[in-house]
């Protein structure tokens, strides 16, 4: 059974997390502000780390950082009610492997969980079309080629992710396997974590609410 | 400024035009031979052809180059006095450094400062011009100046007795440049309390989105995920819309952008039929006749969708690439042959396709019975 950490700062949805999850996961434990997830986490080890964005004492960036330094292989989801793209962006360059929305459907996050305990990313529609804006426009000031552009083929499985299509369907519309398909957008994911594309941080900035 | 004398001249030169103003205007009190020089060089300048290159950059005043022609304006002061046209050493020596201290003050400060100045309605000579008294107060405070200055200059030197008159012509004059400039300094003081006063206004506002994010948003959640009825739901994730569309628009709203009219679809989308509808935009351009018709196709598409399909989610999907702008609406419902197009369809369908062709563009149908349906739009972006 897949082992899982709740973080959430709000207790209501804690617990329907809770009910949600708990007949399909084992759930380790949860906390309610950074310190405490940690802690929580080095102490448990779990599989999979539900995170929410938006928490007390630095948000959910503040927990991947400090988790990533000491347990490279624990993995991350990121929930909010936020869709600001700069929360996005800015906790997938932190670390996690996808970002889902709180009004996911239990179904659909519980296969995200798997999928993010198997080691692929987990991009939403509108994930999908933050990366292709963020990875939109020329190229001045980019570093890297390999990293800071997308490849056609990236690009076109992000475009059918973004209008609403499963990976099961992109990669039957793209005559590609699942498997494919979920190479590409892990690659696409390393390229975000990895990229010093100008345009990732003046794009994030833009956008930039509080 | 006036007939863009200096501007020509210091273009010609490469030097601020501010100090070859000045110049001339050092010299114009040196007994009106600036004015003379002034007209001269309108007479025998010529009209510069327009440049297609666009305006030249604004060079800046090298501290040299201010040097040297504060010389040759103090080599011109010394002969024209020698010749004899002068107004004598009291009157034409301060006003000379006073204005040479304003060249200086203007030279030294930085960009930023400038560009606060300009926005403020131009610069203290045109708001002196400006306002509905604005000529009358310039007569009565250049009388006063000029009356305070005689009264000033005449006595000084004299005995301790005039030292009271001199006083006098002191306080008339500061009376009179306060008349001359007050207005200016009030708009000044008063534009920046008004940006201090929006900076208060943002910070309150960041701080309340900060508190809504956390406790309205997600109330609006949890109810979407609850087992509410539909109405409820639908309702939920209408205020939710609206809420993160007031939190997350730019300080200003950019009016007649792609994206805005895009994402506006869901609203009336749900609204109508309480079918949620994913918006997912990429890039973003001015809203021109173009883009018009490609929202108005997404909007008929999905309200077509919503309506028809079944489907528990409608997802419209719209890129800007340099030299097309794309849409795609897509259902996962009970899709349809298209062969076999039930009227009732036909007929959007068509009105959707006269909509896009009328701009040069094509649409696609991709459906099958039990796969859902997805309307692919092309447009060519318009140019200019």
């Amino acid at each position: 059974m897949i082992r899982v950490f709740l973080v959430d700062d709000h207790h209501f949805f804690l617990s329907g997390l809770r009910a949600e999850l708990g007949s399909e996961f084992e759930i380790v434990g949860e906390a309610g502000e950074v310190d405490a997830a940690v802690d929580g986490i080095r102490r448990t080890r779990p599989d999979v780390v539900l995170l929410d964005v938006h928490l007390p004492g630095g948000g959910g960036k503040a927990v991947l950082e400090a988790v990533r330094q000491t347990d490279q292989d624990i993995r991350f989801l990121a929930l909010s009610v936020s869709d600001a793209a700069e929360d996005v962006i800015g906790v997938i360059r932190a670390g996690a492997r996808g970002y889902v929305t709180k009004t996911i459907s239990p179904p659909d996050l519980a296969a995200a969980i798997r999928r993010v305990q198997a080691d692929d990313a987990v991009f939403s529609p509108r994930l999908a079309g933050f990366v292709l804006d963020a990875f939109h426009g020329d190229l001045t000031g980019v570093v890297d080629p390999e990293l800071d552009q997308l490849t056609a083929r990236e690009r076109e499985v992000l475009r059918h992710i973004a209008r609403g299509f499963t990976y099961k369907e992109v990669a039957r519309r793209l005559h590609l396997s699942v498997k494919t398909v979920e190479t590409h957008v892990s690659s696409v994911l390393r390229k975000l974590q990895l990229s010093s594309r100008h345009e990732l941080t003046r794009w994030a900035s833009d956008r930039r609410l509080v | 400024m006036l007939l863009g004398v200096a501007g020509g001249l210091g273009e010609r030169l490469g030097v601020d035009p501010v100090l070859i103003r000045v110049a001339f205007a050092v010299l114009a009190i040196a007994g009106g031979s600036g004015v003379v020089l002034y007209l001269l060089a309108w007479a025998v300048s010529v009209e510069p052809e327009d440049d297609p290159a666009g305006p030249r950059p604004v060079r800046r005043p090298a501290a040299r180059q201010a040097f040297a022609l504060g010389l040759v304006v103090l080599g011109t002061l010394l002969l024209l006095r020698e010749v004899g046209l002068w107004f004598g050493d009291q009157i034409v020596w301060p006003i000379a450094l006073a204005a040479a201290g304003s060249a200086v003050i203007w030279a030294r400060s930085d960009d930023r400062d400038r560009a606060r100045w300009a926005r403020i309605p131009g610069n203290p000579i045109e708001a002196m011009f400006t306002g509905r008294v604005g000529l009358i107060r310039i007569v009565v405070g250049g009388l006063l100046v000029a009356s305070g200055l005689g009264l000033g200059f005449a006595n000084t030197g004299a005995d301790l007795a005039a030292a009271g008159n001199a006083l006098l012509g002191v306080a008339i004059t500061v009376i009179g440049l306060g008349l001359i400039f007050g207005p200016w300094a009030t708009r000044l003081v008063h534009q920046l309390a008004e940006e201090r006063r929006g900076r208060i206004r943002s910070e309150a506002r960041a701080e309340m989105a900060a508190h809504l994010h956390d406790s309205v948003l997600h109330t609006l959640a949890l109810i979407q995920r609850a087992d509410a009825s539909p109405e409820v739901v639908g309702l939920a994730r209408r205020q939710e819309r609206e809420l993160r569309a007031w939190l997350y628009r730019a300080p200003v709203p950019p009016e007649g952008r792609l994206r805005l009219a895009v994402e506006a679809i869901a609203g009336r989308v749900e609204q109508r039929h309480n079918v949620p509808v994913d918006i997912v935009v990429v890039g973003d351009a001015p809203l021109d006749d173009a883009g018009r018709a490609l929202v108005d196709a997404c909007q008929e598409a999905a309200f077509n969708a919503a309506r028809h399909s079944g489907s528990p989610l409608v997802s419209v999907y719209v890129e800007v690439e340099p030299d097309e702008l794309t849409g795609f609406v897509r259902d996962e419902g009970k899709g349809f042959d298209p062969d076999q197009v039930p009227t009732d369809r036909r007929g959007i369908a068509d009105s959707i396709r006269g909509r896009i062709r009328r701009h040069g563009g094509s649409v696609s149908i991709v459906s099958s019975p039990g796969e859902g349906t997805e309307v692919q739009l092309r447009l060519p972006r318009s140019q200019g």
